[in-house]
């Protein structure tokens, strides 16, 4: 039997789209600091880390050996998880199958990127298959495109509904000062902004950043030592649907709606517009906002831009999702998954201070990855009854 | 006393070259490209999903394919986008030359979508549904860029 698994503790960097002042460790050690200082841990607590980036961004290998000193692992059993843009979420997964086994009491969980180091979009080609999918393919941009011109002809979108969602994130952004981009935008001025990629403007996708996440996770023989009131997970989802760029069904994210079924029907979530108070969606451009909370179940196909527009994803209204500010606002991209977990466990521990959603009972936080994979996890504020 | 600085090192020049093997699958595919301008895909004898590339195993199914099916060189735009920003190509190292048509092609006989260039020199005619073909190079030499680019037949 496995485990119950509680998040104790979170901590993140200030993230900002260049830190000169620290190097990839130094980076690390800052999130990882914050985080034992959060849960009132000594690093000597910690039995295991486990630690997660993107290479080729900074195109150094080995994480998990050469940050020992800044990520406190040092003669510890560390281990590295990545996988592409879902790295920060599959890490998290990691931890919670570490501590579930029994095997580790308490997992100190590590995600971080320094974006500023490569051109991302030129390291985020060469994730892909270098005979078939490469001489076409720019970056993440280029296939979110795809799906947001394949989803405005099947349902009939318009850019001024992506748009809606980047004004969204925008403002959440203000309430966090961790985010990099901390300034509103309206919808004229997303409109306004350059074309990067057909429907795709400049203030529809995410900026590049440096940052670090660090989160600890808690056996339920601990965590309530630790924590008064920990965030509990309670259900893990991870998806991955193929193996070339051109198999995907474009305007559809399968990957979210299977995962997104297996959780909620683990967790006996049966409407989880009404049952889930908060979400911070691994949403690297507008239009997700809109796809994929059809395809979590939160709507109908092709009812998520009435959804949005209607204000019922604000602060203040029927389901906040991403009171962070988002992806949109801030992504050093092997932290983003994880920052969004970390948040997500930020609401239901109630320190989420000036982005706090009231009453927050469940919470959904994801991942995602450039070649539509979906990671997810399920938090809690009480105890699973499984 | 001064401002602190903050040092950055460039990596300067690099690179790193690779030799890929693209196996059965993908020899057959080049092969015909190359020699006959023919575009194969590969059907799974349980599923009967036609892929385009070709490869060894149908991953829902978890089956060995080895029936070659020719496919297009006609179909239909799945979904596309036009390229406008630059960036670092890292097979070449330098700026991509933009803008550019991108486009993933549901080829006659084809259930995937084969990603390729759209030519954009009317994008008008540029829509999820348009009818297109491949236009292949006049010397070709077993690589993906034997088709130069699919073009707009509406």
């Amino acid at each position: 039997m496995a485990k119950r698994v509680a998040i104790v503790g979170t901590g993140q960097t200030f993230h900002k789209s260049h830190r000169p002042d620290v190097n990839g460790q130094e980076l690390i050690n800052e999130a990882v600091r914050a985080a034992l200082a959060d849960s009132g841990l000594k690093m000597d607590d910690i039995d295991a880390v486990i630690i997660g980036n993107m290479d080729h961004f900074e195109g150094i290998n080995y994480v998990d050996c050469w940050s020992v000193d800044g990520s406190g692992a040092t003669m510890k059993p560390i281990f590295k998880i990545t996988t592409g843009g879902t790295t920060g979420c599959t890490i998290a997964i990691g931890g919670y199958h570490l501590v579930a086994s029994g095997a580790f009491d308490r997992v100190l969980v590590i995600g971080w990127e320094k974006n500023s180091e490569s051109d991302t979009s030129g390291a985020i080609t060469t994730a892909f298959d270098p005979v078939w999918d490469r001489l076409v393919f720019a970056g993440a941009i280029s296939g979110l495109a795809a799906e947001a011109q394949a989803y405005m002809a099947r349902y009939g979108a318009t850019d001024k509904d992506g748009a809606r969602v980047s004004v969204r994130d925008r403002k959440h952004a203000l309430n966090n000062p961790h985010a990099q981009l901390r300034k509103e935008v309206t919808l004229d001025e997303v409109l306004a902004s350059p074309m990067l990629a057909d429907p795709i403007h400049l203030l529809d996708v995410c900026p590049r950043t440096d940052g670090a996440c660090a989160v600890i996770m808690a056996s339920e023989d601990v965590a309530e030592k630790i924590c008064k009131s920990p965030d509990w997970i309670w259900g893990t989802g991870n998806r991955h649907p193929y193996a070339y760029l051109g198999d995907a069904d474009y305007g559809r994210l399968t990957s979210m709606k299977r995962a997104s079924t297996e959780i909620f029907k683990k967790a006996g979530i049966k409407e989880p517009r009404k049952q889930i108070n908060v979400i911070e969606l691994y949403q690297p451009y507008s239009f997700a906002g809109i796809i994929w909370i059809e395809d979590m179940g939160i709507v109908e196909p092709g009812k998520g831009a009435e959804y949005i527009g209607s204000g019922a994803t604000d602060m203040g209204g029927e389901l906040p999702i991403n009171p962070s500010g988002g992806v949109i606002s801030c992504n050093p991209i092997g932290a983003t998954g994880l920052i969004r977990c970390a948040e997500a466990a930020m609401q239901v521990m109630g320190k989420a201070e000036g982005r706090q959603v009231p009453d927050v009972n469940f919470a959904v936080s994801t991942g995602f990855g450039g070649c539509w994979w979906t990671d997810m996890v399920l938090h809690g504020k009480k105890k699973p009854n499984y | 006393m001064a401002e602190k600085e903050y040092i950055v090192i460039e990596s300067g020049e690099a690179a790193q070259p690779f030799d890929y093997a693209v196996g059965m699958h993908g020899s057959k595919f080049f092969t015909e490209l190359r020699d006959n301008k023919k575009l194969m895909g590969v059907r799974c004898p349980k599923c009967k999903m036609v892929y385009i590339p070709p490869r060894g195993v149908c991953g829902p199914c978890f089956e060995e394919m080895k029936d070659f099916v020719e496919v297009g060189p006609g179909g239909v735009i799945g979904t596309y986008t036009i390229l406008r920003f630059a960036f670092i190509d890292p097979e070449t190292g330098q700026q991509k030359p933009v803008p550019y048509g991108y486009g993933f092609i549901k080829l006659d006989g084809a259930d995937t979508l084969f990603q390729h260039y759209i030519d954009i020199v009317d994008e008008k005619k540029i829509k999820v549904g348009a009818r297109v073909e491949a236009v292949f190079a006049d010397e070709r030499k077993g690589t993906i860029r034997d088709i130069l680019y699919f073009r707009v037949i509406d």
